[in-house]
């Protein structure tokens, strides 16, 4: 038992459960509203798209690099797909659209890992590079317009639902989205890799110690790419599920989401130097953003507040976690290596 | 951080002659298609002058974080600060001079909001040097997230509406012309810029960054205070970023949270572009201007072609960005090879 506490005290997705649990008290306390089925549902069905970012975020932080390129990325991939299935008059079932979504996906992450995995440059300046070539090939090449009439399939799996939760006093319904099911099932498999497979754990060795990792023997650069394809088709399954989640193609309904996503996973306890990070924390991270964004309303707050606070949130988790990193005797690292 | 001797040294190889002498090549040959392509704008002076007032914005802001990328670091916050320290002075010239009020008044307001607008600036950046030196979070983070801060103080400001009905003075002689030819706003860049190249080659500061940049840790350890050096980095930064700012504010006559989006990705590519290196250490000063040229002459004959539209923008700038780094790599590793052999992987 002892140990137990002492292992929950140590690690960091602890203290970001504690700081969720607080908040909800304090939320709950103001508006009376959080603690009920249909706002937990609403959670639930809000944490789907940035739920699966995050996951490929977190690869990539964990990797040691940062990617702003998967909000774009997503976006072209569906608004593609969309646009030609929409010209063909596609009615048949869910699987073109999500083949489709998947193979264009993994195709504009083999971009990005084309140079991420050759280039010694930041992979910021190089995701910050592929993103505006993907939102201008959205955008200039394809005339990106808003499409109202998505597939049939696609607008149903939107549409389709677990369970729908009612509230017993206001009478608010609530429901819970089948796309909840692809989130955990990313999930599950992200855990699997990242845990159990020699892939996953040189995306660990390169975020530690990219020369070490290397010399161990991992394919460096074989891992990133790979990396990059992967995250690739993660994010454009989640612009999929925002697509069919809203019944239309608003092309640049996703753009600058990047911020809120790379917050949440440096807020779960990702290091952002590479090399350490869970996905429990990352789930933390953006259960606690998609609480503070869904609770301004309810308490209030004029969401004037809703970038500000954001930009606040980075701040102080970026900052929370470096100064950890200093803590841990890295000044002692520094000068031995 | 990742840059190591061999590659510094290989990179300043690069620059010295061969960098600048590309870059000039390509200004030459795009003002060359110019001329050619539509003679009659190319001898027209108002085309040039019309260039004269759009570069600064986002020249002024390359300069900055031009100097935080030689120290290893980056400034993605500039946009933010512009827009942020823009409103803050259309605030205090309209509380101080509403509509109608007299020249003497317009006058003082006027003194008042650019110098609150440039402190306002320079406190920023001080804020961005604090959390890259001293809380050590890496300064693409804080950036981005003192970007998300400093555009919700300007959110909450303006309630995301834009601040106009500024004194005409203001728009008068920012926007302006001396002597009816030379913009206003060229002027305040060239003298920043000036003022840039003093700071980098003539005083010890300039000379410590780039020792900064090049290795950290051997910086902190020949004594230098890393710290202090930072912190006014992006203190000088963030400075010209609400010079940028003003300029912009002068432009359109008003100001906005969302202006100027693009120039974050701008700012960064005529940075690369212009040979600094974004692992820190090397880039000089010539070769960022070269690379505003570029880029502004490329902009204006985007424009002159009506078919492309503004959307295809993003897709050369981002591709141009993506050219650049690839041909400073295959010809870094060209020239490095001998040198960096047998050693592993870099960063």
């Amino acid at each position: 038992m002892g140990k137990l506490v002492r292992r929950l005290t140590r690690a960091n997705e602890f203290y970001v459960f504690l700081v969720i649990v607080a908040l909800s008290i304090v939320i709950q306390a103001r508006s009376g509203q959080f603690f009920t089925v249909n706002n937990l549902v609403d959670l639930a069905n809000a944490m789907v798209v940035p739920g699966l970012f995050a996951v490929g975020a977190y690869m990539v932080i964990v990797s040691g690099g940062i990617d702003v390129s998967f909000p774009a990325l997503a976006s072209l991939a569906v608004y593609a797909t969309t646009r030609f299935l929409v010209d063909n008059h596609y009615q048949g079932g869910l699987w073109l659209p999500l083949l489709m979504v998947v193979v264009l996906g993994a195709i504009l992450g083999a971009f990005n890992g084309l140079f991420t995995s050759r280039l010694t440059v930041p992979t910021l300046i190089i995701t910050l590079g592929t993103a505006n070539v993907f939102s201008g090939v959205m955008q200039g090449a394809l005339r990106s317009v808003q499409i109202p009439n998505i597939p049939r399939s696609m607008a149903d799996f939107g549409t389709s639902t677990l369970f729908v939760a009612t509230n017993p006093t206001s009478g608010l319904t609530s429901n819970m989205p089948t796309s909840f099911l692809l989130l955990v099932a990313v999930l599950a498999v992200a855990f699997f890799v990242m845990r159990f497979t020699m892939f996953g754990r040189g995306i660990y060795a390169i975020g530690g110690d990219e020369s070490a990792a290397a010399r161990a023997g991992f394919k460096v650069r074989w891992i990133k790419f790979w990396l990059y394809v992967i995250v690739g088709i993660i994010a454009s399954l989640a612009g999929l599920v925002r697509t069919s989640m809203m019944g239309q193609m608003h092309p640049t309904n996703l753009l600058g989401m990047e911020l809120m996503v790379i917050a949440a996973v440096v807020l779960g306890g990702t290091a952002i130097t590479g090399g350490t990070g869970s996905l429990t924390g990352v789930m933390l991270g953006t259960l606690l953003i998609v609480v503070v964004d869904n609770s301004m309303i309810l308490v209030g707050i004029p969401t004037f507040w809703q970038q500000f606070s954001l930009g606040l949130l980075i701040i102080v988790g970026t900052g929370i976690s470096a100064l950890q990193v200093a803590r841990s005797g890295n000044g002692l690292r520094a000068v031995l290596r | 951080m990742w840059a190591n001797l061999t590659e510094s040294k290989s990179w300043r190889a690069v620059t010295r002659d061969t960098h600048i002498a590309r870059l000039v090549t390509i200004l030459l040959s795009l003002v060359l298609i110019f001329a050619v392509v539509k003679t009659e704008a190319f001898l027209n002076l108002r085309t040039w002058q019309s260039m004269a007032i759009q570069f600064p914005e986002f020249g002024l802001m390359a300069l900055g974080v031009m100097l935080t990328m030689i120290t290893g670091g980056i400034d993605l916050s500039v946009v933010g600060i512009a827009n942020m320290t823009s409103i803050g002075a259309a605030v205090v010239m309209l509380s101080i001079a509403p509509r109608g009020a007299d020249a003497a008044t317009a006058t003082m307001a006027i003194a008042l909001a650019i110098g609150s607008a440039l402190v306002a600036g320079t406190a920023a950046g001080a804020l961005n040097g604090f959390l890259v030196a001293t809380i050590k979070i890496p300064a693409i983070l804080a950036t981005l997230g003192t970007f998300e801060l400093f555009t919700g103080i300007a959110i909450l400001i303006t309630g995301g509406k834009p601040k106009s009905g500024l004194p005409p003075l203001y728009g008068q002689t920012f926007a302006g012309k001396i002597l009816g030819i030379i913009p206003v706003p060229v002027v305040v860049f060239v003298v920043a810029a000036v003022l840039i190249a003093i700071l980098m080659n003539k005083t010890a500061f300039g000379t410590k960054i780039y020792m900064l940049g090049t290795n950290a840790k051997s910086a902190k350890f020949s004594g230098l205070n890393t710290t202090s050096l930072l912190v006014r980095t992006y203190m000088i930064s963030g400075l010209y970023a609400s010079l940028a700012g003003l300029v912009m504010l002068a432009n359109y006559n008003s100001a906005k949270a969302d202006y100027g989006s693009t120039y974050t990705l701008l700012a960064v590519l005529i940075v690369v572009l212009g040979g600094v290196n974004p692992n820190g250490g090397t880039g000089r000063l010539l070769g960022v201007v070269l690379a505003i040229g570029i880029l502004q002459i490329l902009s204006s004959e985007l424009n002159m072609f009506p078919n492309i539209s503004n959307f295809y923008r993003p897709l050369i700038w981002g591709g141009v960005l993506l050219a650049v780094i690839t041909a400073n790599h295959l010809s870094g590793r060209r020239s490095s090879h001998h040198i960096a052999k047998g050693k592993g992987p870099r960063q």
